[in-house]
């Protein structure tokens, strides 16, 4: 850890820091809102220990406490996780770790993580810009969450403190910077018409992802397009 | 809930594939090299379909509407983050109006 502060400027550290408070306070809301649909405590612990990823989480719980099947909540938190494959590919080798470091520092690999790696400039601090969020946000995540659950069976009608709108918050503030470009935001909002169009007739999960048909109108790319957008990943929010 | 062992199945089949999706894209990363287009596709793919869920998550609950409480907290934080505000009042706002909301009698 001592590592990290030298090589880390303090701006920097104060940012990922505020970024892994915020992650806890939506950890608190996603293990209250677990257990307020009526799934034991031990199902957002694990859940947010073993896939720490949030999206797919509340996607999953959402799904399987809606009385959906949990297969299908799997397949659906799947699809919404595969951008931690263009992720993997973004980073340049080293930054998660060599050898059997890489194996832990492979899971520790999240939007916050990865936002935070590339926008360091050399290689030693992007490895430890996503070390200190990665493990930070591995301890904040399942501790937000499991504290969260506990409150949650105390507390009956989570609703009342607006919890259920901090998740489409959290996601939509990750996501506006990609949205500044009009083609993406062209994109993302026939998508949400469609998930919203579908929603009456498709069971829990399945809306989201057939608004992923509108990335054909992204298909026929406009020539030049690929000089003016260089970077594989999207740099999130904040 | 649903039969447990059928829960832990799921659990286990979610946290081992993204395992997979985050340990592929480094492994690849070191072998080849994907054209520049096809890796930005799947990062706007991704965009698209955290657009969606936003979407549903915000404005439907279960098959129908989810109420005016919630919708209108995600939208302030919606301007808020387009503003370019702090990630944790964007987070905190929705929540803030969303309850202010309900508390004021507004579903």
């Amino acid at each position: 850890m001592s590592s990290i502060r030298r090589t880390l400027e303090r701006a920097v550290l104060a940012d990922i820091g505020l970024t892994c408070l915020a992650v806890f306070f939506i950890g608190l809301s996603y293990g209250a809102i677990a257990v307020a649909s009526g799934l034991p405590l031990w199902v957002p612990a694990v859940q947010s220990l073993l896939v720490l990823a949030g999206a797919s989480e509340f996607l999953f719980v959402g799904i399987v406490a809606a009385g959906g099947s949990p297969f299908a909540a799997a397949l659906a938190g799947l699809l919404v996780n595969s951008r931690h494959l263009p992720y993997g590919l973004a980073l340049p080798p080293g930054v998660t770790g060599r050898g059997w470091h890489r194996l832990f520092g492979t899971h520790v690999m999240n939007d916050e993580s990865v936002v935070f790696a590339l926008a360091q400039e050399d290689l030693r601090a992007k490895r430890a810009a996503y070390w200190a969020c990665g493990l930070g946000v591995l301890i904040c995540w399942p501790g937000g969450a499991v504290l969260g659950a506990l409150i949650g069976s105390a507390v009956h009608d989570t609703n009342a403190f607006g919890l259920d709108a901090m998740f489409p918050a959290v996601i939509l503030a990750l996501i506006v910077k990609d949205l500044r470009d009009s083609r993406i935001l062209r994109a993302a909002l026939a998508g949400a018409a469609v998930a919203l169009a579908a929603t009456p007739f498709l069971p829990a999960g399945l809306p989201v992802l057939v608004g992923l048909i509108a990335v054909l109108l992204l298909v026929r790319e406009p020539a030049g397009a690929a000089d003016e957008q260089q970077a594989p990943v999207r740099e999130g929010a904040r | 809930m649903k039969d447990t062992s059928l829960v832990v199945a799921g659990m286990a089949t979610l946290a081992a594939g993204t395992y997979a999706f985050r340990l592929s894209g480094q492994v690849l990363r070191a072998r080849i090299s994907f054209p520049p287009r096809v890796t930005r596709l799947l990062e706007a793919a991704a965009v698209i379909l955290l657009a969606a869920l936003v979407a549903s998550t915000a404005l439907t609950e279960g098959h129908g509407f989810s109420g005016f409480a919630r919708p209108a907290g995600v939208l302030v934080a919606g301007v808020l983050a387009w503003r370019k505000a702090p990630f944790l009042v964007v987070v905190l706002a929705a929540a803030a109006v969303t309850a202010l909301l309900r508390l004021a009698g507004v579903s």
